[in-house]
């Protein structure tokens, strides 16, 4: 998956994984990764339940153990953030949830809940929002962090059309600010819209990657295909 | 059947009059028990935080250890006690036997393992689902145990009053090292096991009904805070 970079830009991935396996109670779940993600620009990781793509963000985010390397250009990681497929939010309001990253500052606290459309929530406890609310609250407080690596598992999985447009605004804004997102979706249309570079996962391996345009119009291989076209069994 | 009813009613008087002897009683009951809450749960809940977050040799054991204690019988840790504070024990020079800190000492090893065990059960749940988000935000160990604590209060304070249920309720350990002295250590349970023993059951009913109280009042204060943390759904 050296040949990732179709984009026509020549910098540094943002990170590289060699040979990256897992396996978890004798089960190989993620079997020899290899790829890079583009430092500039949306990645998006599609594939199959239990494919191990929140297994690979967490690896990557360093919360598993796993052999193989994983390069992150020139030394130490970057700041990352992982949103979690299911948030995980402290038992206090929506605001203590942000002050909880961000101490005091109630500025941009409030910036960051406004940007989710979550202003009117700030008293709230935060474990009584909706379960799209509870989700976008997560990703403000991923992005309070300053993230320079943005890992997302599914973020607008249960997020109601207007609000899923409303992250992915606010996805490609942050992506425009130069940090890099790395992103499990289950939505083509989503990645359709706002992925720059894709990938496709299938039983723990990346089964190809590269620009979304062209491997969500004309996937190369026979397992991209099937699953693009619904007929991949998992 | 008349004697009983005479004797419930002068127990109501006595409550209701403010009797001094009746209320030195009581409070002293408060004291000791309330100390011992306290102590026990400085030293339990650490504890416990401690078991639900780290992993190290020995943990296992420890745990089983723990919930073991929970269910020493009262008269055993009043013994141990007694034994340590006597004249020729390790801590006899002291000259705590039959004094109120020796009450406190034995109710606080009464409680501190349901403290610690009950915390433990606790502060592990909310450790399995918050670990992966604090290491995440690159939460120090400290910060850590420090957030846990805070988003546990709820449940903790469920557990610091089951700790003063059972200590305010027990006469084995207390009876053993205070020796149940008139106006020195005489509490609530030794009283009534006492003044029962003398056929004088006014006293007893009357520090039996206060007992009841106390124990509806902590039921009560369980129950509100269940309902606040529900409410709040800080659940
Ligand atoms: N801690 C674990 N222990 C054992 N097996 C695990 C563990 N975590 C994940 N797995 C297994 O690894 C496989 C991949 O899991 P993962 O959560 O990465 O899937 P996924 O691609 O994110 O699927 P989905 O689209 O349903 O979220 C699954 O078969 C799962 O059962
Ligand atoms: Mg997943």
């Amino acid at each position: 998956m050296r040949d990732f970079i179709e984009t026509g830009r020549r910098e540094a991935p943002r990170l590289t994984l060699s040979d990256l396996s897992v396996e978890i109670g004798g089960r190989v779940l993620l079997d020899r990764v290899e790829m890079a993600v583009p430092r500039q620009g949306i990645t998006t990781i599609l594939g199959p339940n239990g494919a191990g793509k929140s297994l690979l963000l967490r690896a990557i985010h360093g919360l598993i153990p796993h052999a193989g390397r994983i390069d992150w250009g020139q030394g130490a990681a970057p700041r990352q953030a992982l949103v979690f497929q299911k948030p995980v939010l402290l038992r206090r309001s929506v605001a203590a949830n942000m002050a909880f990253v961000l101490g005091r500052d109630h500025a941009r606290s409030h910036a960051l809940l406004a940007e989710m459309g979550l202003q009117d929530r700030a008293d709230q406890p935060a474990r009584r929002l909706s379960g799209g609310e509870q989700q976008r609250l997560a990703l403000a407080r991923a992005l309070a962090t300053d993230p320079e690596l943005l890992l997302l598992d599914e973020p607008t999985a249960s997020l109601d059309p207007a609000s899923a447009a409303m992250i992915e605004a606010v996805l490609r804004r942050v992506a425009a600010r130069g940090t890099t997102i790395l992103m499990v979706t289950h939505d083509i249309a989503q990645a359709r819209r706002i992925a720059d570079h894709a990938m496709v996962m299938c039983r723990g391996r990346i089964a190809e990657a590269g620009a979304a345009m062209r491997i969500l119009a004309a996937p190369a291989t026979p397992v991209a295909r099937d699953f693009l076209e619904g007929r991949l069994v998992p | 059947m008349n004697d009983m009813a005479e004797a419930l009613r002068i127990a109501v008087t006595l409550v209701l009059s403010g009797d001094g002897d009746l209320w030195e009683i009581v409070l002293l009951s408060l004291r000791v028990s309330l100390s011992a809450t306290a102590l026990a749960c400085l030293i339990g809940m650490p504890l416990g935080a401690l078991l639900a977050t780290q992993r190290f040799a020995g943990r296992g054991a420890a745990i089983v250890c723990i919930n073991a204690l929970m269910g020493l019988p009262p008269v055993v840790v009043g013994l141990m006690v007694y034994l340590a504070l006597s004249r020729s024990g390790p801590l006899g020079t002291f000259g705590l036997l039959y004094t109120p800190a020796a009450m406190i000492i034995a109710q606080t090893i009464l409680i501190a393992p349901i403290v610690a065990a009950l915390s433990r059960q606790v502060l592990e749940a909310l450790h399995l689902e918050y670990d992966e988000q604090f290491r995440s935000l690159g939460l120090g160990r400290v910060a850590a145990i420090r957030a846990l604590l805070w988003d546990g209060r709820f449940a903790l304070m469920t557990v610091g009053l089951a700790g003063f249920g059972r200590a305010i309720a027990e006469v084995g350990a207390v009876i053993v090292v205070g020796g149940n002295i008139d106006h020195l250590t005489r509490v609530m349970t030794t009283a009534i096991a006492l003044e029962t023993s003398k056929g004088d059951l006014a006293l007893a009913l009357a520090l039996g009904l206060v007992l009841m109280v106390l124990a509806l009042v902590v039921n009560a204060a369980v129950h509100g805070v269940r309902n606040s943390e529900g409410q709040l759904a800080h659940a």
